[in-house]
């Protein structure tokens, strides 16, 4: 048995000469760090990494997983050791293309199976369930805002604003509607209701500002994956779009016949991912999308098709200059002594540390620094060599 | 706030036109007990469509083979995308399309489940729109969160409306357990939570199967253990109630054999349950169980009843029960004494849902003057619809209206209810749309005195510049628009 590192290095090393051939040449960045994006991704009810990324090479997985295999028969490769599950066609692509990368077999601290509570972990930051009450976004976004001339915009593409950007920095949310617009003249006058209203004061400003750049998105709802992934690039790209972006996508929980139903979630994912990366444009360069989920599903199916919830899990990190094309995994094996408590894939990597990793590289800020106040109390270091320099 | 205002708004659903201003505020509260009417004609009045749950959910199995009609049918009901307050209710285009690819015999039985859900919604709405006991419908839809079911499964369309209407607005002014055995053996709970098709390993069907060979691979039956971890986190103990993963499991076993009617080849052996469930005991897994500590011989159906009983009675269900009471009257972050009451009552009663109610009217805590809730998507347009005298909208603009506000009943993201606090409700995005709203409804009703109505809506809490506002308004529906939004009207 070789040691951690050891196996790590080999995985992502024999990754990353593959996909090295088909990197192509970086045009020099023109812009300064204020000019980023950055798209977080919140895949809620818990999506099965094993199911997204599978670990084909593993020969435990067949006794696990059976028939479901039959799917990664012509699914696209990242190595030999993984496949792409096919409804994530163009992530798959943008894998091959060496602007995608997967992280594998990651957890949060959280190693409870509660929904709520891996969501509000995944969602502050925190070490406990509930003992921190702002987002870890939302301190990002004061973060970078740090020092800098105005706040930078953040945005959820959502009818509310989820957990991971509640906080003291000003966020707004938007979310197509297929309400009448209501009159300028009443607009003017609910502005001097709020005057005097601190908190509806503030959220007003802020909805009249993202709904003038929504202006004519021609949609009703969020429904069509595709059309999302194209207003959540509207809302983002040129100088006046929001620096930091969150969307959430659901379907995930698949505690029965798993096989459909997770393959509709992935093509919605897959449809947002593609329709926003086309819609970012030239902007695509300087954005990072980073997704992930609240933990991992069990190794095992369940009797009913499906899987339970579990505790390791994947997470992707997709962009423009993001050094893509592998894996990286320190990968713990899917026999039942390697499993957690027996039946979960073993968390071999912080996922706090790939996302702080990921937003300080992107976002030129201190690993340490990012890790400190996004993640407070950990002892992990941030992942580090995830963007090309 | 006054107290005759708190008690309309706060722990009511806001002024009717109809209704009068309370004198006695704490009396016209505690009086509701007495006056609610739990089973209203448009409810015993309601189709019993019990029988179309296992004709559907029959129907999908037989789709397994087709596996692009099943995910046709799949993709028709269950929301794509879901965030804290998914918008999936919308008649939109994905939704249409799914149906258009459907064989006519399958379209026909998603059209009439949507009916049945459409016309509950409007049902729910109407009850609370008129209501002359508001504080007891309001109790209804904070219990109905508390045991939160979803559509979105095939099947609970016909189902989340019953399960509020008989398993939870009878037992408001009655027995925490006596709901939580309701409410979470009900066919909707069942469905939602996939605890229908889960069979216990060494059951007694189990057995012939593997002696007959097996199953096809398709239809992989088994434990599930999805309503175990539900009832001992959400309903129950709470999530730091001190259970194990061995309870869940545990509980899971006990679990087997409770059943939707109506399906499967076990079915016929089907025992009807006074939830409208079927217990199967050839499905049961047999034997004792442990849970929490304590031993459960083995008995059918009863094991389950027994340990939720149980589990009723924790005190750990006490303290959960009581945080949750209190902060949906009292405040996002509840006044720790209150809590404390509420539970010692609790426990002390057995779980009376009628003295905790009462407690809760008694506490101080609970009539303080500043507005403690930013009021859900759900309680402002009934508020609303009270404050405009607007009855009896078709169910469709009913339905349209929620989701364009972002809380369709029975839709919440997660068996964890829809969330009961500001920040998921107070955004950007929520007041735009209901000012969108507000200015849509305000041109379609009579506004002739608005500020009268608003001083009879927030009896002596009118705030100085929403009165301001009021008289500046170029139009009585100008006015009333701005009633709608005014701050007095977002918070209770």
């Amino acid at each position: 048995m070789t040691t951690a590192l050891d196996r790590r290095s080999l995985l992502a090393g024999s990754l990353v000469l593959g996909a090295g051939g088909l990197a192509l040449p970086r045009i020099a960045f023109a812009q300064g760090a204020g000019s980023r994006n950055l798209l977080f991704v919140l895949l809620r009810g818990a999506a099965d990494g094993m199911a997204m990324l599978a670990p084909v090479g593993d020969p435990g997985l067949e006794a696990l997983r059976g028939a479901a295999l039959a799917d990664y028969d012509n699914a696209p490769r990242l190595g030999s050791f993984f496949a792409v599950h096919p409804a994530l066609a163009e992530i798959g692509k943008a894998a091959a293309a060496g602007e995608a990368l997967f992280v594998h077999a990651a957890a949060t601290a959280y190693r409870e199976r509660s929904h709520f509570d891996g969501q509000n972990l995944i969602e502050t930051g925190g070490t406990a369930p509930y003992a921190t009450k702002d987002g870890w976004l939302n301190r990002l976004a004061a973060l970078v805002s740090a020092g800098a001339p105005a706040p930078l915009r953040a945005l959820a593409i959502a009818q509310a604003v989820p957990l991971a950007l509640q906080g003291a920095a000003p966020v707004s949310n938007y979310a197509p509607s297929a309400l009448p617009n209501a009159s300028e003249d009443l607009i003017a006058r609910v502005s001097q209701l709020y005057a005097g209203d601190r908190e509806l004061g503030a959220l007003w400003s802020r909805a009249l500002e993202t709904q003038t750049m929504a202006a004519d998105d021609g949609l009703r709802n969020l429904n069509d994956a595709r059309a999302a992934g194209e207003l959540t690039a509207s809302l983002m790209r040129g100088e006046g779009g929001a620096r930091i972006g969150m969307i959430e996508l659901g379907g995930w929980d698949t505690h029965a016949n798993q096989r459909g139903a997770f393959a509709r979630s992935a093509r919605q994912l897959d449809a947002l991912l593609a329709a926003y990366k086309a819609g970012m444009g030239a902007g695509w360069a300087d954005t990072m999308v980073v997704v992930a989920t609240e933990f991992g599903r069990t190794a095992r199916l369940n009797g009913t098709g499906g899987t339970d919830h579990g505790t390791a899990g994947a997470a992707l990190v997709m962009g423009g200059s993001v050094k893509g094309g592998r894996v990286i995994a320190d990968w713990p094996g899917l026999a039942t002594s390697q499993l957690y408590e027996g039946r979960d894939l073993a968390p071999t990597i912080a996922l706090e540390s790939v996302l702080a990793g990921a937003v300080a590289e992107h976002l030129r800020l201190d690993p340490k620094l990012a890790m400190a106040r996004l993640f407070p109390g950990r002892s992990g270091a941030p992942l580090s060599g995830l963007i090309r320099s | 706030m006054t107290p005759a205002s708190i008690a309309i708004n706060r722990f009511g659903y806001g002024h009717s036109a109809s209704g009068p201003v309370p004198n006695d505020p704490k009396r016209w509260l505690l009086r509701q007990r007495d006056a609610f009417d739990p089973a209203p004609p448009v409810i015993a009045g309601r189709m019993d469509t019990r029988a179309k749950t296992g004709e559907m959910i029959e129907l999908v199995r037989n789709l397994r083979q087709d596996t692009r009609a099943l995910a046709a049918m799949e993709g028709a009901e269950a929301p794509a995308m879901a965030g804290p307050m998914g918008d999936a209710m919308t008649a939109d285009n994905p939704r249409a399309a799914a149906l258009a690819g459907l064989p006519p015999e399958y379209r026909e039985k998603l059209i009439d489940a949507r009916r049945v859900l459409v016309d509950d919604i409007a049902a729910r709405v109407n009850l609370a729109v008129t209501s002359k006991t508001p504080l007891a419908e309001r109790l209804v839809h904070f219990w109905a969160n508390h045991f939160s079911v979803s559509v979105g499964k095939l099947g609970t369309q016909f189902e989340v409306g019953p399960h509020e209407f008989t398993a939870i607005r009878p037992h408001v002014f009655g027995r925490f357990g006596d709901m939580l055995k309701a409410a979470v053996l009900h066919p909707a709970m069942l469905i939602y939570l996939d605890q229908f098709q889960s069979i216990g390993p060494n059951a007694p069907f189990t057995q012939r199967r593997a002696r007959r060979g097996g199953d096809a691979p398709q239809r992989p039956r088994g434990l599930n253990e999805n309503l175990a971890r539900e009832v001992l986190e959400l309903h129950t103990l709470g999530v730091d109630g001190g259970y194990s993963q061995t309870d869940v499991t545990e509980l899971a076993r006990a679990l087997t054999g409770w059943t939707v009617p109506g399906i499967g080849r076990a079915g016929r052996f089907a025992e009807t349950q006074d939830s409208g469930a079927a217990f199967v005991a050839l499905v049961h897994e047999p034997g004792a169980r442990q849970v929490l500590g304590r031993s459960y011989s083995a008995g059918e159906a009863r094991q389950a009843l027994a340990i939720l009983d149980d589990l009723a009675a924790h005190p750990a269900t006490a303290r959960h029960v009581a945080t949750k009471f209190a902060r949906h009257f009292a405040g996002d972050t509840p006044p720790p004494a209150l809590v404390a009451r509420l539970e010692a009552d609790f426990l002390k009663t057995g779980g009376d849902l009628a003295s905790l109610t009462a407690t809760l009217i008694d506490a101080p805590e609970a009539w303080t003057a500043q507005p403690v809730k930013f009021r859900t998507p759900f309680e402002w347009l009934v508020a609303t619809l009270r404050l405009t005298g607007v009855k009896e909208l078709p169910t469709q603009r009913i339905v349209g209206a929620l989701a364009q506000l972002g809380q369709a009943p029975w839709r919440a993201p997660s068996p964890a209810g829809y969330d009961d606090l500001a920040a998921s409700w107070a955004g950007p995005d929520a007041l735009i749309r209901r000012v969108e709203f507000a200015e849509r409804v305000s041109r379609a009703v009579p506004a002739d005195n608005v500020v009268a109505l608003a001083e009879a809506a927030f009896p002596g809490a009118l705030t100085e510049p929403t009165l301001t506002q009021l008289k500046r308004a170029e139009s009585g529906s100008q006015a009333l628009a701005l009633l709608l939004v005014s701050p007095e009207m977002m918070r209770r």
